[in-house]
């Protein structure tokens, strides 16, 4: 029965994930709106987009080669794999044992260079400045990334995000300085990868702001729908991420029968709803920060997360 | 099967001889890259075979005339001949696809001794045979490196390399002195029965590092590596960065993990696992700045070893603190990133010189949309650059994940400045990872996508035949490797056993797993995931979308019309190597490389334009181009002063020399 079960279990996350993502997005904009005294669109209006740019035919240009044709679908497919792996309302799904924290970034990995090599494809000025600007980062973010894991992976002993799930909710581990530190790293990171503010703006197209726009600026109908979507199941995966690791409260243990994930499942609409709300707050209190100030603020990522793994051995020695 | 192997070699040596008068034909120089082809795929047989058999030694009836030269194959080297033979055997029938006439002799000659020599130096079982193995290596590799001295650059890259080559040999042979001691027997049986202690052991692993660390290209030794790797033909280039820094690095293991003897403290691999880090972000990030194709992968080449040292260092670590596991884990990252990268980086290099063919430039700036021109060759770069940016499913990422997994149960170490050094050395991996994807999408993405930025880029042609079959199927091994790094573990095991004293963390061929109950890796099954993830997409879009798409121009952000003299438009307005590596020469060149930009502003009235420059200096280049002749001008001036004593003086210093030989005769063997 517990094979079903973990099997029910994950086809309903993916279910929710791809369903909840263009929701998440456009709950986020809503959110922001409200705080700057706008009415907003509706929370619903991601999808509506994506319905209405499925409908229309791309405009490709002359010299584009294959990669501007593959790349959208490489995008989505990485971005949902990823999103399939990170548990949210239930752990012990059918995918558990392939939820590693380091192959999750690499999927991330996978769905940026399939995103820079379609900024470059065509040979446009913005497609290559965003391209480049993008690898840069997500090499400073990469760091503070794998130190953060380092923290989780010494407290967990593993770096699989079911597990360490499970172990932050069972282990008694209480409220740690090391673990404090390593949330700050990974929302800062967090951040980075979404193109959230202070790193880039996700509402212009103007050059100075410029990351992941740039990049997508050739992209038009079914291809932008599908650029759109893979943005968003990033932005529901972080949160989902930071959700399982740093708030597992709710989460239906693995093996558990179906009226466990109800209450799984309004544990993590809240923590979604609370995240989300979160960040609309933290981008409507901050502005975007120059393009060369990225660097100090995701090396700060990376010292804090250094920090709480030092703190650990030495806390470890102490005890 | 050694038999089989020496035989091999000693027929490579009578191939290189047998050139000298074959170069004069095409048909000739086929015959010896054919036979140099089938040599590698011997190698790769031979490495299988004594993997799966049991050590074999063989006394040579011939040898310096203090013994006979000993061979001997064991489970490590069957190991290292895997990633020699594939590299050589895919660089060969490349080689084999682009003779057409006849050939410089010096360019032939030395190829088959060069492939020799790093064969020789895998099979050694004494110090003797493994010094003439490796100096065989190095010397015939610069005669290759040398072939074209009408280049005032490839000269000077040849004299460097030649500098670091007898260098690195120097300190070769100064380790085998200090390992033997005073018995004096280079045998590796005599060597591990008297394996080192303390300080010696340190002095040892020192001299090792600098002797073949500089072969290998670990920092700060490295700076001959991207001279000398552009300079050669390109598949001497693929076999120098995929193979012979492997062999360096193989004899790095024989001397860590064999000869120097179980009973090693685990700060042993600090300076490796230090060294290693900070190889790996240097080569990462000069690869991003660099805008030639080949001299940008050999940085990347740089990077590599570096990720393989610090595997080296975590296992010599591991094993000093008694934990076997985690010491087979590390040794596992090392290896099968040495198979892996010897496979995408020959590949890498191939392409290169293919584009170099059909695009007869290197220069990042003088190519570009050759994907519409070269197809074949563009897909196959796409999986090796895949490859070198770690991304699953693809080789780079199963053997770059259990090297990070290593890194983060390094802690258990449990020496708490050990710790800390760790922690450091995981952030600096992770970066140099990531700066290699970056290196790696500027890389694939200016030289094949986007539009063509000289004439010569717009009218490449590629080659078919042979040429073609070497860059598909080392194309074709990196998505298989990538999908069975458990077979792969499972055939490398008692090579593991042999340096960690046992097996890896295993679960069976689907996967690879960082411990016991650790996390695991599972290659096939991500990729099917990725594969159904991707189908899905494909099959939702394809439902609800219409089919097709429209063409019309770019858009050009408002640029005017490029003029008539620019048939492919303003590259003025497409990302430039130099534009790309902007954002990281800010970001990380200006403080660990010395980058600069200047801009000369015309004055007011003037009306010329204003000039940007940009350049960057490795530290280490600065350190060989600044002190080091300076020294070496001081020590010549002290020196040429012996000229001008007497004969009293002569006579004093030679007796002199004598006593102090003496002395230190009597005083070593109470040691």
């Amino acid at each position: 029965m517990a094979v079903v079960w973990s099997i029910l279990s994950q086809l309903l996350h993916i279910a929710l994930v791809l369903a909840a993502a263009p929701l998440l997005t456009g709950g986020v904009r809503w959110l922001k709106a409200r705080m700057m005294g706008r009415r907003g669109a509706h929370p619903i209006q991601p999808l509506r987009d994506l319905v209405k740019l499925l409908r229309k035919k791309p405009v490709v240009a002359e010299n584009a080669s294959a990669v501007s044709l593959a790349a959208p679908y490489l995008a989505v497919g990485a971005a949902v794999a990823a999103a399939a792996l990170v548990p949210t309302f239930a752990r012990g799904m059918a995918f558990a044992p392939l939820s590693d924290f380091i192959l999750v970034a690499g999927l991330l990995a996978l769905g940026r260079v399939a995103m820079a090599l379609a900024g470059l494809d065509v040979g446009t000025p913005f497609g290559g400045l965003g391209a480049s600007r993008e690898m840069s980062f997500a090499a400073l973010a990469e760091p503070a990334l794998v130190v953060a894991a380092l923290t989780l992976a010494i407290l967990a002993g593993t770096t699989n995000l079911d597990a360490i799930a499970g172990a932050f909710r069972d282990g008694g581990l209480g409220l740690r300085v090391s673990l404090g530190l390593a949330l700050v790293a990974l929302l800062a990171v967090a951040v980075a990868e979404n193109a959230r503010i202070p790193v880039d703006n996700p509402a212009t197209h103007l050059e100075l702001t410029m990351v992941h726009e740039a990049m997508i600026l050739e992209a038009s109908g079914r291809h932008l729908a599908l650029w759109d979507y893979a943005a968003q199941l990033r932005l529901l995966l972080w949160l989902a991420l930071l959700a399982a690791v740093f708030l597992p409260l709710g989460q239906a243990p693995a093996g558990s029968a179906p009226h466990l994930w109800v209450v799984g499942l309004l544990a993590w609409g809240m923590k979604m709803a609370g995240l989300a709300l979160g960040l609309a707050a933290f981008e409507s209190a901050i502005a975007k920060m120059r393009v060369f100030r990225v660097p100090e603020f995701l090396g700060a990522a990376l010292l804090l997360g250094l920090l709480g793994a030092v703190l650990l051995f030495v806390s470890t020695r102490l005890a | 099967m050694l038999t089989a192997l020496c035989l091999i070699v000693g027929l490579l040596v009578l191939v290189g001889a047998a050139a000298l008068p074959l170069a004069g034909r095409a048909s000739g120089a086929r015959l010896v890259h054919g036979i140099t082809a089938l040599a590698g795929a011997a190698l790769v047989a031979g490495g299988i075979g004594g993997l799966l058999g049991g050590p074999e030694v063989l006394h040579l009836p011939f040898g310096p005339p203090w013994g006979p030269a000993r061979l001997a194959i064991d489970p490590l080297s069957a190991w290292f001949l895997l990633p020699l033979g594939l590299s050589v055997g895919c660089a060969s029938l490349f080689a084999l696809g682009g003779v057409h006439g006849p050939v410089a002799p010096r360019l032939l000659v030395p190829w088959p001794i060069f492939v020799a020599g790093m064969a020789l130096t895998i099979l050694a079982a004494d110090g003797f045979t493994l010094l003439l193995g490796f100096e065989a290596m190095s010397l015939a590799s610069w005669a290759l490196v040398a072939h074209d001295d009408a280049q005032p650059e490839n000269r000077r890259a040849a004299r460097i390399y030649l500098g670091f080559a007898g260098f690195g040999g120097l300190a070769l042979v100064l380790a085998f002195g200090v390992l033997s001691g005073v018995a004096g027997d280079t045998a590796f049986a005599a060597l591990r029965d008297a394996p080192p202690e303390g300080a010696r052991a340190f002095a040892v692993l020192l001299l090792v590092l600098a002797g073949a660390g500089s072969k290998a290209g670990i920092a700060p030794l490295h700076v001959w590596l991207p001279l000398a790797h552009p300079a050669a033909p390109s598949h001497v280039s693929a076999v120098m960065s995929g193979a012979m820094t492997k062999v360096a690095l193989y004899v790095i293991a024989r001397f860590a993990f064999d000869l120097m003897g179980p009973a090693q403290p685990f700060w042993l691999g600090a300076p490796l696992i230090a060294l290693g880090a900070a190889s790996a972000v240097i080569g990462a990030l000069r690869a991003n700045l660099e805008d030639d194709t080949k001299v940008l992968l050999a940085c990347s080449t740089i990077e590599n070893i570096g990720l393989i040292a610090m595997g080296l260092g975590l296992a010599l670590a591991f094993r000093g603190a008694d934990l076997p596991a985690l010491a087979a884990l590390a040794a596992a990252a090392a290896l099968l990133h040495t198979l892996n990268h010897a496979v995408f980086k020959t590949l890498l290099f191939l392409v290169a010189g293919e584009v170099l063919h059909g695009a007869l430039s290197r220069r990042l700036d003088r190519l570009g949309g050759l994907i519409h021109r070269m197809p074949v060759t563009a897909w196959a770069a796409l999986a090796g650059v895949a490859a070198a940016a770690s991304l699953p499913p693809l080789s780079g990422f199963a053997s770059e994940w259990l090297l990070l997994q290593a890194l983060l149960a390094a802690w258990r170490v449990g020496d708490i400045a050990f710790q800390m050094g760790v922690a450091a050395a995981t952030a600096l991996a992770a970066l140099a990872a990531a700066l290699a994807a970056a290196a790696m999408v500027r890389f694939w993405g200016l030289v094949f996508l986007g539009r063509p930025r000289t004439p010569r880029a717009a009218g490449a042609v590629e080659r078919t035949g042979a040429s073609q079959w070497a860059l598909l199927v080392p194309a074709a091994l990196t998505i298989l490797l990538g999908l069975v790094p458990g077979t792969m573990l499972d055939l490398a095991e008692p090579a593991l056993r042999l340096m960690a004293g046992t097996a890896a963390p295993q679960t069976g061929w689907l996967a690879i797993g960082a411990a016991e109950g650790g996390a695991q890796y599972w290659p096939i099954p991500v990729a099917l995931l990725l594969a159904a993830a991707i189908g899905l997409t494909a099959w939702v879009v394809r439902r609800r979308a219409p089919a097709g798409v429209v063409p019309g121009p770019a858009w050009d952000c408002g640029f005017i019309a490029a003029p008539q003299h620019l048939p492919f438009g303003d590259p003025a307005s497409q990302p430039s190597a130099a534009g790309f590596a902007q954002p990281l020469r800010r970001m990380l060149g200006t403080s660990l490389l010395g980058a600069h930009e200047h801009v000369a502003m015309p004055g007011p009235g003037e009306t010329r334009a204003a000039v940007l420059t940009t350049g960057f200096a490795d530290p280490a280049m600065a350190v060989l181009e600044g002190p080091l002749p300076r020294w070496r001008d001081a020590l010549t001036a002290q020196a040429e002063r012996l000229r001008g004593l007497s004969i009293r003086q002569c006579l004093g210093l030679t007796f002199g020399a004598v006593v102090l030989m003496l002395a230190l005769l009597a005083w070593l063997p109470g040691r």
